[in-house]
Formats: structure tokens, C-alpha cells, sequence
């Protein structure tokens, strides 16, 4: 029992945390250039050979065009893809190869603050990552609404879900390979089936039910496809919800399973 | 002499499941000195410097650093403490003046400050030309530098160097050496291990050995030399006559047999035995300056740790 509660023991945590984030955005900055062009790429390929090559053979779903539908969960995607490999790749190269994390408890900031500030890294290339898929699917005259301003600050908190999740699967994974699973078990399942290239209501009845609750991209495809779209729904504020209140169980876990892995 | 107590250590002890680390050991650290721990693989020392670095909690005991209890303190402790450890942990994606001051950062050393102070410590380290190189350039020497200068970044009173020299040739070696020195002159009190036992000789005012997480002998390394081992040692080829013939020459003193040697620890002034082989011829006979290594394999025993 007691075990159990110090897994949730919540932190006490410092501005330090921002010295953390500003030591990985120092090394983004330097090599942002090579950063950029993938993020900016990818999302052009499939609205080019799903919305366009795809969508030609497909019905208009709830009045939309297949690429004006799946064009918000692109956005939506980057925010888990960038986010969830940030804490998860990223995050174990610093911390088990470069022995970062190491370097930076030897200073006054704790190991609480390393990790709070990894997964606030994490959350930031969500909103840099989706940022520049928004501005792609923009160009593509694919956004109706001026909602989708409201995006941005919605991918720090999506970003901050997957990367708390990210640090979980980091803090008790026995190598770097092992990613492997998480990533085709969890990542590419909900990649494909929460709601991004069809809408979840085609699907059996118990498996929406499965989505809903348990696909943490469910909530960000819905709520971005809303504001994307101009369609606000009552589901908007279910979906998150869902994430204000699973974030913080998976962020205080993610810090007390790490600390259980690091300080010996 | 009075001296101000900077590190105190009582009852440490540190256990890893049933492995005991370090077991209910006792020292005090001086202020201004050069204290080492020495010992194998697996003696504990670097355990006992995470301790001190306040990363890794004891088990049981007290442990107090500038009079602050590590527990209660460890981020107060952090802020006074270097720590150079002993696997390379610079940062591969920054130049070797960024690794510098982006680790000031972490100690809330204003930006202005941590660029002078890293200019100064990078000349001092001899690192002045590396400067603006990515940091995974350097060679081994010189990232052993880079990590000294790192861990002075922040003007430390206490100092920990795990193992600074391992691996190292022997210039670069020299040279991290004479930086400790200065280090010690300029007033920082240092902590170092290492199983370099010509280290801890040159470096160290006062030494603990360890062995097995517990302290098997301190004090200060010329007196330990003396104490243990006496002055000089006697090395003979190994055969039963010269064997026999020392025995009686020397029927009180220690007598080890090491590979095709005999080693005589007869723990005599200086003089006496060259005395000896006057009267008696012995082959391949040498008499050489007893020092740290002798005492050590003495208390420790000739056998591999690991």
C-alpha cells in the first residue's frame, strides 16, 4: 500500500524546472534547421495522398471533405508523435547514454525538476511540432474557422499528457529497443483508430466506448477537429476534462517512477 | 591543531538491497585539505562521494557538510559543492564554452558572470583554444579538464573528483595533478578517490583506505608508509637459498613472495639494509622506497576484489 502511494507522492517543484527546458531548447535551437523540414513535410505527404489521392474516392463525412476531415487530426497526431518520442527516445539518450540527467542533480536542481522540466520540453515540440502542421494545413485553405487559434495553447496541454505518459514508459524501460512496444502497441494503434481517418461512429458501439476512454488521442483529434472545423460540441469539454484530469496522475507517476529508477 | 571541520561522517552506512556500500564508517574532512579515499573496485568510495554530493540518501547515520545535514540541506549543500565524476557526462550537443555556462545556469550564476568565470577557468585548464568546439572533439584529457573546470564553475568550497585521472596518460595525468595542487592553494578543500595509489600520495594530506564498505586503515600517507611498511623495501630474485639466508637475517620482518620476487618489509632505517647486501650477495637484489601500493596489498590482501 504504501508503495503504491509513493508512486503518487506529488513533488515539490522550483522555477529550476525552466533550466531543464532551457538546456533542451538551447540544443533544438542549434539544429533547428534540420528539425524543421520533416515536421513541415510529412503532413504535406498525407494530405497529398490521403486527402487528395484517397479522398477522391471518398464521401463527404458530416458534410465535409475527406481532406478538410482528416487535416485537424494531422495537427492533432503531431502533438502525441513529437511529444511522446521527445520523452521517450529523446529523453532516455539524455539520461542513460549522455548521462545528463546525472550532470544536472549535481547542481542545485533535484531530479523532480529534471523531469518536470523534460516533460515541459516535451510539451513545448508539441506545440512547435503542430504549429507548423497548422500553418501547413492554413496555406492549404483547409482551416474555416478562426478558432483554430485556440489550438496552440490546446497542444501544450496535449503535449504535456503524451510526454508524462512518454516518461512512464522511459522511467521502466530495460533499453532503448524496448520503445518498440509502446510505440506499435500504443502509439500506431491510436494513430489508426482514434477518430483521425474516419469518424469513431462507424466503428462497433463498445470499441467507440474503448476510444473514448482509453486512446488519450481521441481527446486531442475531437477537440482540435472542433476548433479546426468552428464546431463546438458539448464532447469538447468532456474530452478535456479527460485530459486535465489524467495529465497529472500520469505527470506525478512519471516523476516518482523515474526517481525511483535514478537515485539509488 | 585546530582545524575547522568541514565534512563530518558519522555511522554512514548505505546498503543496495543486501549488499551493504558502505558500512558504519566514521571521518572528518578538514577544511583546506586534500582528503582521499582509496581502495578496489567495490571498496565504496564513490557511493560515499554521491553521499556528499547529496544525489544518493543514506541508509542510516549523520553526514554534515559546512555544518548543514545533507538530508535537510542537500540543495544549499549542492550550491557549495564541485563535483567532477567519473564518467564523462559533458554535453555532446554544446561547445565546450556552452557546456560551461549552460551548467552555470543551473547554479542561478548571472550570464555575464558565468561567461567571464568560464573564460577564466577554460585558461586556467588550458583549454582556451578549444573554446568554441563541439565538446565530443576533445580527447580524453582534456574532457577529464573540461569536467574540472566545469565542477569550478560555481566556485565550490568543496571539491570531488571521483577517480580524475583514471585512464589518462601520463602528461595529461601531470597536468591534472599540478591544477589540484593550485586548486589546494588557492583554498578549496578537496575530496578525491581513486586505487592509484602514486595519486593519493601526491595529492593527499590525509587518506582513508577502504575496503568492502569499511575503513581498514587512515592517516596521513608518509606516516602510513613508515608505520606499515617501514622506509625501504628489499627485493630479492626468488630462489630457497636467498629465501633462507633472509629468514635469518631478517627473522622479525614480513617476508612476501611475489611472482619471481621476494619482497622483505623489514621495516629498518634507512641504511640498514644496504648494510646487508654488503655482507651477502643475493641475486637481482634491489632496495627501493617503500610506499602506498606496499601498504595497501598489505591490509588488503594480494587476492582480486572482483
Amino acid at each position: 500500500m504504501s508503495k503504491i502511494s509513493s508512486l503518487f507522492r506529488v513533488p515539490k517543484l522550483s522555477y529550476r524546472v525552466w533550466k531543464v527546458w532551457s538546456r533542451n531548447k538551447d540544443v533544438f535551437m542549434k539544429t533547428y534547421k534540420t528539425n524543421f523540414l520533416p515536421s513541415l513535410l510529412e503532413p504535406i505527404l498525407y494530405l497529398l495522398a490521403l486527402g487528395l489521392g484517397l479522398g477522391g474516392f471518398v464521401q463527404p463525412i458530416n458534410g465535409e471533405s475527406y481532406i478538410q476531415f482528416i487535416a485537424p487530426a494531422l495537427v492533432a497526431v503531431s502533438m502525441m508523435y513529437s511529444s511522446f518520442y521527445e520523452c521517450t527516445y529523446a529523453s532516455y539518450v539524455r539520461m542513460y547514454f549522455q548521462k545528463t540527467f546525472d550532470a544536472i542533480i549535481a547542481t542545485p536542481i533535484t531530479i523532480e525538476e529534471v523531469i518536470t522540466g523534460e516533460i515541459l520540453w516535451g510539451a513545448t515540440k508539441s506545440l512547435i511540432n503542430s504549429s507548423i502542421v497548422l500553418v501547413v494545413i492554413l496555406v492549404f485553405g483547409l482551416i474555416p474557422s478562426p478558432l483554430f487559434l485556440l489550438i496552440p495553447p490546446v497542444s501544450f496541454l496535449v503535449g504535456l499528457l503524451f510526454s508524462a505518459i512518454a516518461m512512464c514508459f522511459t522511467a521502466i524501460t530495460p533499453n532503448i529497443d524496448a520503445f518498440n512496444y509502446p510505440s506499435f502497441l500504443f502509439i500506431t494503434p491510436m494513430f489508426l483508430l482514434s477518430g483521425t481517418f474516419f469518424p469513431l461512429t462507424t466503428l462497433p458501439e463498445i470499441l467507440q466506448i474503448i476510444a473514448q476512454i482509453f486512446l488519450p488521442l481521441t481527446n486531442a483529434v475531437n477537440v482540435t477537429r472542433s476548433l479546426a472545423l468552428g464546431n463546438i460540441q458539448f464532447s469538447m469539454i468532456t474530452n478535456l476534462a479527460w485530459m486535465l484530469i489524467v495529465t497529472p496522475i500520469f505527470f506525478v507517476l512519471a516523476i516518482n517512477l523515474m526517481k525511483k529508477r535514478l537515485i539509488k | 591543531m585546530n582545524q575547522e571541520v568541514l565534512v563530518n561522517a558519522k555511522n554512514l552506512t548505505k546498503k543496495f538491497g543486501d549488499l551493504t556500500a558502505v558500512n558504519n564508517i566514521d571521518f572528518e574532512i578538514f577544511k583546506g585539505e586534500n582528503f582521499g579515499f582509496l581502495g578496489p573496485n567495490g571498496a565504496g568510495k564513490t557511493t560515499i562521494m554521491k553521499m556528499i554530493q547529496g544525489v544518493s540518501p543514506l541508509t542510516d547515520g549523520k553526514l554534515t557538510l559546512a555544518g548543514m545535514d545533507i538530508t535537510e540541506h542537500a540543495r544549499k549543500i549542492k550550491g557549495i559543492v564541485g563535483v567532477a565524476p567519473q564518467e564523462d557526462n559533458l554535453d555532446p550537443d554544446f561547445t565546450v564554452f556552452q557546456n560551461l555556462t549552460v551548467y552555470a545556469r543551473y547554479f542561478d550564476i548571472p550570464k555575464e558572470k558565468a561567461r567571464t568565470r568560464a573564460d577564466e577557468l577554460l585558461k586556467f585548464m588550458q583549454l582556451e583554444e578549444k573554446r568554441d568546439v563541439v565538446m565530443t572533439a576533445l580527447s580524453g584529457g582534456m574532457r577529464r579538464r573540461l569536467i574540472l573546470a566545469r565542477a569550478l564553475m560555481n566556485d565550490p568550497q568543496i571539491l570531488i573528483l571521483d577517480e580524475p585521472t583514471t585512464g589518462l596518460d601520463p602528461q595529461a595525468r601531470h597536468l591534472i595533478w599540478t591544477k589540484i595542487r593550485n586548486l589546494k592553494k588557492q583554498g578549496v578543500t578537496v575530496i578525491l578517490t581513486t586505487h592509484y595509489m602514486d595519486e593519493a600520495a601526491q595529492l593527499c594530506d590525509r587518506i582513508i583506505i577502504m575496503d568492502q564498505g569499511k575503513i581498514i586503515e587512515k592517516g596521513e600517507p608518509v606516516q602510513l608508509v613508515k608505520d606499515h611498511v617501514g622506509e625501504e623495501v628489499l627485493e630479492v630474485l626468488n630462489s630457497e637459498e636467498s629465501m633462507a639466508c633472509l629468514k635469518q637475517y631478517f627473522p622479525d620482518a614480513r617476508i612476501d613472495i611475489v611472482e619471481d620476487k621476494i619482497q622483505v618489509f623489514a621495516n629498518k632505517p634507512r641504511g640498514i639494509l644496504t648494510k646487508i647486501l654488503e655482507e651477502a650477495s643475493f641475486r637481482g637484489a634491489l632496495i627501493r622506497d617503500s610506499n602506498l601500493e606496499d601498504v595497501f596489498l598489505k591490509l588488503a590482501g594480494r587476492s582480486l576484489k572482483d
